[in-house]
Parts: structure tokens; C-alpha cells; sequence
């Protein structure tokens, strides 16, 4: 039965989970989107991004120190993934995976064991769950500074050449870009924003966890497709792109908050958000069969670029 | 200007597709000839343009540009010298990207890429400007996604990409053959135009063996990996389609009816 009072009771958590892991999810658009590349390391780099953040904050430095470092660590593996694919030669989804696997061991040496408690009571930790609102402000002051460096970046000479690396890779090299290196970047850009989003969610949980990056790269799609179907028509700018991803991650949250209240186990949200994302992301397969099949009559004193 | 020594490339060796595209094959194109290739499908007329870009590392021989040799150097380092556009209107564009910024990325070909801006107030004019002199109505549409453009747009668009930062070496391959016959036209009139005012060295590819008669100093054909004949100056002007077709079938045993050469 759904408990409407504990529903709400929960909501503003899931706002706070969906604003923290919102930035991994504008680290899963930067591949998935900007770089055309289904970059499954995710799932590793954001327990190293916890491990790293929670086990310098326990040797007693200061926790935003502990992010940078995390982001740093994150850069390394996106860089890893990328030097199998570019300089390896290997296809870009093996890449990401033995990325992941090689990350578990290197997670659990990060960590010692597969669980590692930072208490908000004995360090002066960024973001935690005991002060939820707190966390949500700090959460989207990140996101919103994300997206301003992000936005500059992209719009940059290179930031630029990264663009074109995921559009078209044969318009890329003949513009003399080195293709190899603009996917490098991306990658290493993209998890740096994976890892940091998981040190601030190990800080929020109070804790990191060898597991707590399974599944994350459906969530990081899930958002990106979620803020795609509900603000994809609206929103133009690429920097509001970039928050509708964040929007999408908050209402993924909430999604899985509501289900659980009606019943579902934890141990069932995997399939039920696999499942979920599977179908969002067969829409546009299915939408592009259907205008196949049931080609739209022109409208009439619509413009068109069609033919030539 | 360019000079190919006795290359060679086979696709595929030691498999059941083993294929031979180009067979020993030497050229020295001057500074300023503009090329015209012929040759029947599978002639190795892309093979070749791909081998000077650099698309895959060759088998034998070496290029050189200008005198720097460039055999052992990856594509997007040969871009400095080399200005492409390609028989897919997609190939040549990025079409998630503005107009603008295709042009862009175009300028800085063979140029160091930095943290600064990707696209100058400056250059915006000047696009703009470029825009309104090839007559395809884009002058309004700078930052308009090159996606929603025509395959003509898109290409002329590619021309201008190509030939922004002079190339000493422009490689057109079939760049009108996906084109209605109009739009063709217009897009071949363009390249003409961009490679006289530039004093380009060009080769051009096309099917259209009036085209490759009317345009260029020079002309080439290519049959089975080789070139089979090459004439340039008096000599080309005074060519008509019949002395192509006489050569042509010459070394194809006359079977070239079922061939998608295009006799006017
Ligand atoms: N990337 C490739 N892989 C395998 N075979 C190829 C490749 N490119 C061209 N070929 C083969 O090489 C031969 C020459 O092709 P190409 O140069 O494209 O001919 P064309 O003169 O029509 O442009 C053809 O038999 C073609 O099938
Ligand atoms: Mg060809």
C-alpha cells in the first residue's frame, strides 16, 4: 500500500541522492552523448571517486582536498579506459568493462575492505544525510559551477575538437584532429565528474562501499534519456541540457522512492530500472520504424530542406 | 608538388578477399594542375585519393607533398597539407555542429588547438560573408545545425571547409555524385571557382567523363589498380568523350555497357 506520509518523507532525500549523483550523470552525457561512446567504466570509477574521497578524509585531510583527489583518480581511469581503446585497439564497451573489473581490485586496495565509514560527527564532511537540505544546496552549487566550466570547455578550440570527435570521426581527421586524443579527453573528463559525484555521495551515505557503483551507469542513462524526453524540446542551450540531466537524475530518485513505498524490494530495483531504461532507450528505435513505415505527409507551408 | 612513387595497396591479404586496388603506381602532379580521374567501378580511384589522406598505412611505395614525405604520417597530421570532401554529402561535415562552428574547426586545420575560444566575433563576419557568396541561401542560417542542411548545401559547405586554410593538396572524390544534376552543377561550379581563386592543386574524381574533360588541365584513368593514361594541356582540351570511350574499351575488352560511366 502506498504511505503517502512516507513518501514525502522520503522525497527530499531522493532530491539530495539525484543532485549528487546528478553530476555522475553529466559524466555518462559526456560520453554517451557528446562523445558517442557507452562508456561502461562508471560503474568502477564511482566507488574509486568514494574510496579515494573517505579514506583521505579518515587520514584526517580536509574533504574538499579529498575531492579533488578523487576527481583525479576518476581522470585516471577514464584514462585507462581510454588507452585500451585508442592505443589497445580495443572496442569501446570491452574497454569500459575490463576498466570496471581492474577498478574492483583497485578499489578494494584503496579501501582495505569493502567497507569504509566516514562519520559526520567526527569530520567535517561536505554533504551528509543527516542535513539533508544543506546537502541539496551544496549538491546543486556544484552542479551549477560543473556546467559553467563545462560549458566553457566544450566551447573551446579543443572542447570543440572533442565535438567533432564524437559527431563524425571522419570530418574530425580531416580537419587534422587527432580523434584518439579527443576521445581520451572525454573519457578522462567524463569519469574525473563520475568520481567526484561518488566521493560526495560516499560523504553524503556516511560511508564507501565496494558495490556502490553497480548499476550507476543505467542510472547516469536513465537521467540523461529522462531529461531528454521531458526537456529535450525546450531546452536548446547546451548548459540547460546539461541540468535537465541533473532533473532527470532527482526524478529518478523519486521514481524508485515511490516504488519502493508500494512494495517493491531493493533487491528488485536493479531489474525494475534495468527494464525501465531498456525501454526508454528502444523509443527512439521504435519511433524511427514507425515514420519508416508511416511516412508523415509533408505539412503544408512547412519548411523543408529536404532533397536538394 | 605531390609525387607518388610505386605505391601499392591490397585489401585484405591472405584471405579469400584478397584484392589488389592499386598495382605499382607512380604520378608527379605540378603546382597548380587540377586533375581529372576516370575509371570503371573498382578501378582504385578512391584507393587512391585514401592512400595520399592517409586512411590506412599502405603496402609499398611513398607519397610525398611538396617535398616533405608523408608515407608514415596518421591522417589527421597530413590534414595540414591536405583539403578533402567526399562522394557522402555526411562524410564531410559534423551535423550535431552549427554552420559556424564546422567552419571553425575547418580554419584551424593543421593549426595548434588551444584553450581560447573555438569561433572569434571575427570569424563570424567573415563566414557570413562566404556564406552569401555561394548563392544557397545560408547566409541567415550561420549557426543552424549542418544536419538540417541538403546534401548540396552540406557539400558546398565541405568545399568551403576544405579550402578555408589553403590546402597544397585538395582531393575531391565523386564530391557531386550523390547530388541531383542542378544542384551537381552548381557544387562543381563552386569547386571550380575555389580552385582558381586559390591557385589550388587539385584532383577530382568523377564518373562524368564530359566533366573530367571540361574541368582541369590534366586527366587521368585509371583501369584494374593502374593508370592507364594520363594527358594534360592541348592535348586534354582537344579530348572528346568517343577518345575515352575508344581508350576505354580498349582495355576493358568493350564491356564497359554495363559500366556507370556517364557519357554526357
Ligand atoms: N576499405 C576497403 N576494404 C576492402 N576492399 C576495398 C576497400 N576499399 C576499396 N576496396 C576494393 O578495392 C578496389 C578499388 O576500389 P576503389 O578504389 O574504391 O574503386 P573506385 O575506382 O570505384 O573508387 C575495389 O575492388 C574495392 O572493392
Ligand atoms: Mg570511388
Amino acid at each position: 500500500m502506498l504511505n503517502i506520509v512516507a513518501l514525502l518523507n522520503a522525497l527530499p532525500g531522493s532530491v539530495a541522492q539525484g543532485v549528487l549523483m546528478g553530476i555522475m550523470a553529466i559524466g555518462v552525457y559526456i560520453t554517451y552523448k557528446v562523445l558517442d561512446f557507452a562508456d561502461l567504466t562508471v560503474d568502477g570509477s564511482l566507488c574509486t571517486g568514494g574510496a579515494v574521497a573517505v579514506m583521505l578524509i579518515m587520514k584526517g585531510i580536509n574533504p574538499y582536498v579529498a575531492l579533488l583527489a578523487a576527481f583525479a583518480a576518476g581522470m585516471l581511469a577514464g584514462f585507462l579506459t581510454g588507452f585500451f581503446h585508442t592505443v589497445m585497439g580495443i572496442p569501446g564497451i570491452l574497454a569500459g568493462i575490463l576498466s570496471q573489473l581492474g577498478l574492483y581490485s583497485i578499489n578494494m586496495r584503496i579501501m582495505g575492505k569493502s567497507n569504509q565509514a566516514v562519520s559526520v560527527d567526527k569530520y567535517d564532511l561536505v554533504v551528509s544525510l543527516r542535513y539533508i537540505t544543506p546537502a541539496i544546496v551544496v549538491g546543486l552549487i556544484f552542479v551549477v559551477v560543473l556546467i559553467g566550466i563545462l560549458y566553457w570547455f566544450l566551447g573551446t578550440e579543443i572542447g570543440s575538437a572533442v565535438r567533432a570527435t564524437g559527431c563524425n570521426e571522419n570530418m574530425a581527421r580531416a580537419q587534422g584532429i587527432n580523434t584518439n586524443i579527443g576521445k581520451i579527453i572525454g573519457l578522462v573528463l567524463s569519469n574525473g565528474l563520475v568520481a567526484l559525484s561518488g566521493a560526495l555521495y560516499a560523504q553524503y551515505n556516511g560511508n564507501a562501499d565496494i558495490n556502490m557503483g553497480r548499476g550507476a551507469i543505467v542510472i547516469g542513462l536513465a537521467s540523461v534519456i529522462i531529461g531528454e524526453v521531458l526537456f529535450g524540446k525546450i531546452f536548446r542551450n547546451f548548459a540547460l541540457r546539461l541540468f535537465s540531466v541533473v532533473i532527470g537524475c532527482v526524478i529518478y530518485f523519486a521514481v524508485i522512492a515511490l516504488v519502493l513505498q508500494l512494495g517493491l524490494s531493493t533487491t528488485d530495483l536493479k531489474l525494475f530500472s534495468a527494464l525501465i531504461v531498456a525501454v526508454f532507450l528502444a523509443i527512439p528505435y521504435w519511433s524511427g520504424k514507425y515514420k519508416a513505415t508511416h511516412p508523415a505527409k509533408v505539412k503544408k507551408g512547412g519548411k523543408t530542406d529536404a532533397g536538394n | 608538388m605531390l609525387e607518388i612513387k610505386n605505391l601499392s595497396k591490397t585489401f585484405n591479404p591472405g584471405t579469400v578477399n584478397e584484392k589488389q586496388a592499386l598495382t605499382d603506381v607512380s604520378l608527379t602532379l605540378n603546382e597548380g594542375d587540377f586533375v581529372t580521374i576516370i575509371g570503371g567501378n573498382g578501378a582504385g580511384k578512391s584507393t587512391m585519393l585514401n592512400a595520399i589522406a592517409g586512411v590506412w598505412p599502405i603496402d609499398s611505395g611513398s607519397i610525398s607533398v611538396n617535398g616533405v614525405d608523408i608515407t608514415k604520417l596518421p591522417e589527421h597530421k597530413r590534414a595540414k597539407y591536405i583539403g578533402r570532401v567526399f562522394q557522402d554529402p555526411m562524410m564531410g561535415t559534423s551535423a550535431d555542429m552549427g554552420i559556424d562552428e564546422n567552419l571553425a574547426i575547418a580554419a584551424r586545420r593543421g593549426k595548434h588547438r588551444t584553450l581560447s575560444w573555438s569561433i572569434t566575433r571575427k570569424e563570424k563576419e567573415k563566414y557570413k560573408k562566404l556564406l552569401s557568396s555561394l548563392d544557397l541561401g545560408l547566409e541567415d542560417r550561420l549557426t543552424s545545425k549542418v544536419g538540417l542542411l541538403s546534401g548540396g548545401q552540406r557539400q558546398a559547405i565541405t568545399l568551403l571547409m576544405a579550402s578555408l586554410e589553403k590546402p597544397q593538396l585538395l582531393l575531391l572524390d565523386e564530391h557531386t555524385a550523390a547530388l541531383d544534376p542542378k544542384t551537381a552543377a552548381k557544387v562543381l561550379a563552386l569547386s571550380d571557382k575555389i580552385i582558381e581563386e586559390n591557385q589550388l592543386t587539385a584532383m577530382m574524381v568523377t564518373h562524368n567523363m564530359k566533366d573530367a574533360i571540361n574541368h582541369g588541365n590534366r586527366l587521368i584513368m585509371m583501369h584494374e589498380g593502374n593508370i592507364i593514361y594520363d594527358v594534360s594541356g592541348e592535348e586534354k582540351k582537344k579530348l572528346h568523350v568517343s577518345d575515352l570511350l575508344a581508350k576505354f574499351e580498349e582495355v576493358s575488352g568493350g564491356e564497359f555497357a554495363n559500366d556507370r560511366m556517364i557519357l554526357n
